[in-house]
This record gives structure tokens, C-alpha cells and sequence, in this order.
């Protein structure tokens, strides 16, 4: 019986708290993430949505609950964080690209440092999820001399190649100038079609409308409301959820 | 009037002993202090390295006694150091470098040395975007790995300007080991001078020895400063434009 549920469900929050000295961040969160479904978190800043984004891999440990990753407790003392972050990308808003290496040099690091290709066989597989983002050509290019937009493209295809299981977009588009977001929202589309998991807080609530399976909507550290995109954005419950719609619609 | 000037100008400018004493400072002297200067670097920059890490340790202890040892070394005057360690060590029965004085007068200013490198390498790791070390993290590197890999690389060019005027500071720095008493070989460009001035009671060959320093230091610090003007221009062009 367990069983068989730990296998649908990617990810999955129980009860999870977080504070930062005297603020409570996150208060009492659950939720799961059912494989190879894109999650749109919605809500105002402050909401915890980018604290609950970054306990997923433990960049902050949650003080109370547990997470499970494929049914796996990651909260759990003693558990290795470095294998379990390969099986979690991660896409920040500043994309922070390491800034003295080459486009092709950032996205073969980890596949050299962490899977233990050697050079050749690292780059090889760079150079085809570079090209799968748009950007063939620009291999050896300094990541500082790409637009935002590509950058973040760039950071995208280094969390690829590490072939995670879950996805985490951290108000990916929210740092790119209006004409490049609609590159990203694409490339974040088309991974989202292609099955994988994902977990992306966002401002753009056309792409959650269209992408997401489900939305959540977080205000003061909680999950106010959740449910089918159509849903929360034609018919939202709650007075909270209405009033947040009407700021940002 | 004239007197007076021909004084000073026996005093400070004497020719005949400056011509006297030059030959000893370039040949014996000037080797001695790049020599010292050189491995008082190399043990200043390798233990700087091994404490601006312990100075950005997650554990507090490490943090607190990494601290210690870099304003226990930089509140104290060097000549005190040097005297402590230099002679101190040998006279403690902590013989670790023989009976070489010389080895002694370059530990004790690569010790010193260590905890100004340690601040300016701090300085420097702590310049590299943290977000890049948290993207390295989430790939699955370990803390070393996002040390050696993204923040050793970043920060080493952050840091050689600052580097190079601090060896500026070690070869001046080096003139304290004549307190160590060296071997005539030995001795370092203001030790011979000093020994000369002393035999000859006229500061004329400090002098030499002054415009020697001089020599070395200030194309130095020129070219220092240029770089560091040509590595911030090339940060500014390179910043991350959304």
C-alpha cells in the first residue's frame, strides 16, 4: 500500500517548519508532488515560497517535518546531501553561471566533478544539452557576455546534464528583461510536456495557468489554497487567494 | 651656510663610501633580501591559505582560533615577532630549522606575513558570489569540490593585486632580520649597510641602501596599481547584466 503511493508522488512535505531568528517562514507545510507533474507556487513575496523551494534540497533545513524525495526521507540524520542534490536541479533567479568559466566549462563541471566522466565524454554531453537549449555555437563563450536570457538558458542545461529527477525554478524569469522571458517560459514548457517534475515558484501566471497540473497558492508560510490552475485562477476560494489574483491579473 | 650643506652632504652622500658599500648591497645583499623575501611569500601565502579558510569555516571554533592567530600576528609590532620567533624558537630548545639563522629569520616573517595573506585571501573567497558556490552545491559538489573548483579560481584573481603590494611590504619587512644576527654572507641589503654605517659612523651607505629599496619598490607599487585599475575595469565589463 505505501508502496505503491511512494512511487507515484516525486516529492513530498510533511509538516514542514522554518524559521529565520525570530520569523517564521514556513509554518506546518505539507504537500506532494506527483511524478512527472509541473507545480506552480503562487503568492505575494515573503510568502515562504522560495524557502519551501529551497529546503527541497536542503540549501535550508527545515527545523520541524520531513521531506521524501521518490520515498526517500531526506530529512533523515546521516543522509548524504550531495547524492541526493544530483537528483534535484535547481534554476535561480541570478542564475549565478560560473562566472570564470565557458558556457560549455559550466555545464560539464559537475557531470567532470560529481558523475566522474572524464573531460571528453562531460563535454560531449554538455555540447548536446547546450544545443537542446538553442544555444549551439556559443559554447566557448564567456558566460558574462551572454544576455540574461541565455544565461538562464545556460543554468537550465547545467541542472539538466545531470539528468535530475525533479526540476526546482526559483523565480527563474523574474530578473530578465520582458523580451527574454518568453525563451525560458519555452525551454521551461517543453520540460514540463516532456514529463518532468517540477517545482517552479513564479510571478507568470499565463505559464502557470498552462503548465501547471496543479497550483499552490502560499501566503504568510502557509498553503492558503491549492487546485487545478482553471481552478484557482477563474473560481479561487479563499478571500486571500481573490485579493492576490486581483493585484497581479 | 656652506658648511652646514657640506655636512649633511658628508653625512647622507658621502661618494666615496656609497661607491664602497654598493658593490657588497648587489651582490650579497640584494640576492638575500629577494631570497628572504621570496620564502617568507611562499610560507606567508601557503599557511594564509590554511587560515583564510579555517577564517570562513562553518565551525565556530575553527573560525574563532583562525581569528585569534591573524590579530594575535597583526596587533603585534614585527620587530617583537621576529625577536620571539627568530630567537625565540632556537632558545626554547624548538630547534626545527638547526642552527640556520637564516631559516629562522624566514620563518618568523612568513608567519607574519600568513595572517595579512589570510585577510587578503578572506577578502578575496568572500568577493565570489555565494549563489554560485549554492548552484555548485545543488549539482552535487561537495563543500571542497565548490572551494577548489569555483572559489580558489575566482578569488586568486581577486587577490593577486592586494598579493603583490603585500610583498612589497615583505621585502621593507625583511630589513628586521638583522636582529638575528646573520653571517657576513647572510645578510640582507639593510644589515650590510647597517654594519657599514656602524664601521664607518656615517649613514652614507643607509642611504645607498635606502635608494636600493627604493629601486625595487616603487616600480613595484606603480605596476600594482595599474593592474588593479586594469582588473577592475574588467570586473565592471563583465558584471551581470538582467
Amino acid at each position: 500500500m505505501m508502496a505503491t503511493a511512494t512511487t507515484d508522488v516525486s516529492v513530498r512535505f510533511e509538516a514542514i517548519s522554518k524559521s529565520f531568528g525570530p520569523v517564521h517562514v514556513l509554518k506546518d507545510v505539507s504537500a506532494s508532488v506527483p511524478r512527472g507533474m509541473t507545480i506552480c507556487i503562487i503568492g505575494p513575496s515573503g510568502s515562504g515560497k522560495s524557502t519551501l523551494l529551497r529546503c527541497t534540497n536542503l540549501l535550508e533545513r527545515p527545523e520541524h517535518g520531513k521531506i521524501f524525495i521518490d520515498g526517500d526521507d531526506i530529512t533523515a540524520p546521516g543522509v548524504n546531501i550531495d547524492k541526493l542534490r544530483v537528483r534535484v536541479g535547481m534554476v535561480f533567479q541570478h542564475f549565478h553561471l560560473f562566472s570564470h568559466l565557458s558556457v560549455i566549462e559550466n555545464v560539464a563541471l559537475a557531470l567532470q566533478k560529481v558523475r566522474k566522466l572524464p573531460k571528453a565524454e562531460a563535454e560531449a554531453r554538455a555540447a548536446v544539452q547546450i544545443a537542446a537549449i538553442g544555444l549551439k555555437g556559443f559554447e566557448h563563450r564567456r558566460s558574462s557576455d551572454l544576455s540574461g536570457g541565455q544565461q538562464q538558458r545556460v543554468a537550465i542545461a547545467r541542472a539538466l546534464a545531470m539528468e535530475p529527477d525533479v526540476m526546482l525554478f526559483d523565480e527563474a524569469t523574474s530578473a530578465l528583461d520582458p523580451e527574454l522571458v518568453k525563451g525560458v517560459l519555452a525551454i521551461m514548457r517543453d520540460l514540463a510536456f516532456a514529463g518532468m517534475t517540477m517545482l517552479v515558484v513564479t510571478h507568470e501566471m499565463r505559464f502557470a495557468r498552462e503548465v501547471a497540473g496543479q497550483v499552490i497558492f502560499m501566503d504568510h508560510g502557509q498553503i492558503v489554497e491549492t487546485g487545478a490552475p482553471a481552478q484557482m485562477f477563474d473560481a479561487p476560494q479563499t478571500p486571500r487567494l481573490k485579493y492576490f489574483l486581483e493585484q497581479v491579473l | 651656510m656652506f658648511e652646514g650643506l657640506q655636512k649633511i652632504g658628508e653625512t647622507f652622500f658621502d661618494p666615496q663610501i656609497i661607491a664602497g658599500v654598493i658593490p657588497q648591497l648587489i651582490t650579497v645583499g640584494l640576492p638575500n633580501t629577494l631570497l628572504l623575501s621570496v620564502i617568507a611569500t611562499i610560507i606567508g601565502i601557503a599557511l594564509g591559505l590554511v587560515i583564510a579558510t579555517g577564517l570562513l569555516a562553518s565551525q565556530r571554533l575553527v573560525r574563532f582560533l583562525c581569528r585569534g592567530y591573524v590579530d594575535l600576528l597583526r596587533g603585534l609590532p614585527h620587530i617583537l615577532t621576529v625577536y620571539l620567533i627568530g630567537q625565540g624558537l632556537p632558545l626554547a630548545g624548538l630547534s626545527i630549522f638547526g642552527k640556520s639563522t637564516y631559516a629562522y629569520a624566514a620563518f618568523s616573517i612568513g608567519l607574519i606575513e600568513s595572517a595579512y595573506m589570510a585577510e587578503i585571501f578572506r577578502a578575496g573567497f568572500q568577493g565570489v558570489e555565494r549563489g554560485q558556490v549554492e548552484a555548485a552545491r545543488t549539482l552535487g559538489m561537495t563543500r571542497w569540490q565548490a572551494m577548489l573548483t569555483i572559489i580558489l579560481p575566482q578569488g586568486i584573481r581577486r587577490v593577486l593585486p592586494p598579493l603583490t603590494g603585500q610583498f612589497i611590504l615583505v621585502i621593507k619587512g625583511t630589513a628586521l632580520v638583522f636582529l638575528l644576527g646573520l653571517t657576513a654572507s647572510q645578510r640582507d641589503i639593510f644589515s650590510i649597510a647597517q654594519d657599514n654605517s656602524i664601521n664607518n659612523a656615517n649613514l652614507s651607505s643607509l642611504t645607498a641602501a635606502g635608494l636600493l629599496y627604493l629601486a625595487l619598490t616603487v616600480p613595484m607599487t606603480y605596476a600594482v596599481a595599474a593592474w588593479g585599475a586594469r582588473m577592475q575595469r574588467g570586473s565592471q565589463r563583465g558584471k551581470v547584466t538582467a
